[in-house]
């Protein structure tokens, strides 16, 4: 395994108040990392710089050997893929969901129908590929999100608790699912959740925050 | 009857164009500043929203007056001799229809989950390609929007009588040719004029409504 990111000093200050500060922490490529610790942590927030969607303080974040500021940077932003903890589904088909991000990139029509073809297969949704987004349980909906973000083959998957919303069952299923693709993607996965069980069956690695610093 | 009478037909062309027009550049204008003031955070925002949304509620007789005081010979824009032409109308139109499209605008993107646009940029959407999806989203709202801009400008008389002028084959539109005829006490005139008025934002507003709904039913 190669070093795929890296960050140093992270701080980020949200209304007068510190909610990451974060010394260091390092990715694999391939690995898959639980963020754990109670609402506030700083989970979601550093998901979301890493992202490129909120801007930090300080910090130094090198991914690939290669310094970046996620913020200000779109090619960045276009080698992440981000799930939030609701799907945030477009009103479209469930076959346009997932591949709006690759049309964002401007892939070509045949290229778009081939991947989503075959991560629509990968997530066990091809059946409702014509399906109004609008029209699916929130098991299918998560299913979807995850397609569209898996489909844009991200180095970095950040899931920002993804299964909060799912019953036990779609839970379950889709952490088994979920178990057996993410090895094949070659992307290093980052994923915050509140529950230990999701962390024994798909991280190998466990980062606990605390008022958003790491503390084991 | 009144429509073997060219000068109905040409009345309603004229209406149709200018208040057409107008729309459209509310629209051009209306849809992008909405826009940034739904999503961008500034100095001065609500100020500006208020502004936006009292022009909503603005009067077309007021507007007429400004537009008149800077189209007249003696105003500030005298020299561009504007003032009774159907550009007249149409700047005094687009006054009108502007605040409301703006403010429909952003109170339809508003109204949208704050983190659809974070999960949007998160698929690597530039800004515009995000714009474009919320727009896309949000397409039952703006169609309401642009139905309200263009329901405001053909049907308002006051600012079309002070800056066109009511001048018969320039500038003469179906609402003060409805208030010449009424004035007349040419009645019959005046109404089928008035249901003419009506049919055509009924057909208008009808075809709007079917792009609407069957948007909703997708």
């Amino acid at each position: 395994m190669t070093r795929l990111l890296e960050i140093n000093h992270l701080r980020v200050v949200r209304d007068r108040r510190q909610v990451l500060d974060l010394q260091h922490l390092a990715i694999e490529t391939n690995q898959v990392i639980a963020l754990v610790g109670p609402n506030g942590a700083g989970k979601s927030t550093l998901l979301l710089v890493l992202a490129g969607l909120l801007k930090p303080q300080e910090g130094r974040i090198t991914f690939n050997g290669r310094m970046v500021e996620p913020h200000k940077d779109r090619s960045f932003r276009r080698r992440i893929g981000l799930v939030m903890q609701d799907p945030l589904l477009l009103d479209r088909s469930v076959q346009d969901n997932v591949g709006i991000g690759l049309r964002f990139r401007g892939v070509g029509g045949q290229e778009i129908r081939r991947r989503v073809d075959e991560w629509m297969e990968r997530l066990s949704i091809a059946a409702l590929r014509e399906r109004p987004a609008c029209k699916l349980s929130g098991g299918e909906a998560q299913r979807v999100a995850l397609a569209r973000a898996l489909v844009l083959r991200p180095e970095l998957v950040l899931l920002d608790e993804p299964f909060n919303s799912l019953d036990k069952k779609a839970r379950a299923d889709l952490i088994r699912d979920l178990k057996s693709l993410l090895p094949g993607t070659g992307a290093a996965t980052l994923f915050s959740t509140h529950d230990e069980r999701e962390v024994e069956l798909l991280a190998e690695e466990k980062i606990e925050l605390m008022e958003g610093k790491v503390v084991r | 009857m009144w429509f073997n009478n060219p000068d109905v037909w040409e009345v309603t062309l004229l209406s149709l164009k200018v208040s057409g027009l107008a729309t459209l550049i509310s629209l051009v204008i209306g849809l992008p500043l909405g826009t940034w003031l739904a999503l961008d955070k500034f100095r001065g925002r609500s100020f500006m929203m208020t502004i936006v949304n009292t022009g909503m509620a603005l009067p077309p007789v007021v507007v007429g007056l400004a537009v008149a005081m800077t189209l007249w010979r003696s105003g500030p824009l005298g020299d561009l001799n504007l003032i009774y032409t159907p550009t007249a109308i149409v700047i005094a139109q687009v006054i009108i229809s502007l605040p409301v499209v703006t403010g429909l605008t952003a109170a339809a993107l508003q109204h949208q989950d704050p983190r659809l646009r974070l999960q949007l940029l998160g698929l690597g959407a530039s800004r515009a390609q995000m714009v474009v999806s919320l727009w896309r989203e949000a397409r039952l709202p703006l169609l309401a929007a642009l139905m309200a801009g263009f329901g405001a400008v053909i049907s308002e008389v006051g600012a079309s009588m002070m800056v066109g002028g009511n001048i018969r084959h320039q500038t003469r539109v179906l609402t003060t040719a409805i208030v010449l005829e009424t004035n007349k006490g040419e009645f019959a005139s005046a109404i089928a004029l008035g249901i003419l008025l009506l049919l055509i934002t009924f057909l208008i507003n009808y075809a709007l409504t079917w792009i609407q709904q069957r948007g909703a039913k997708q």
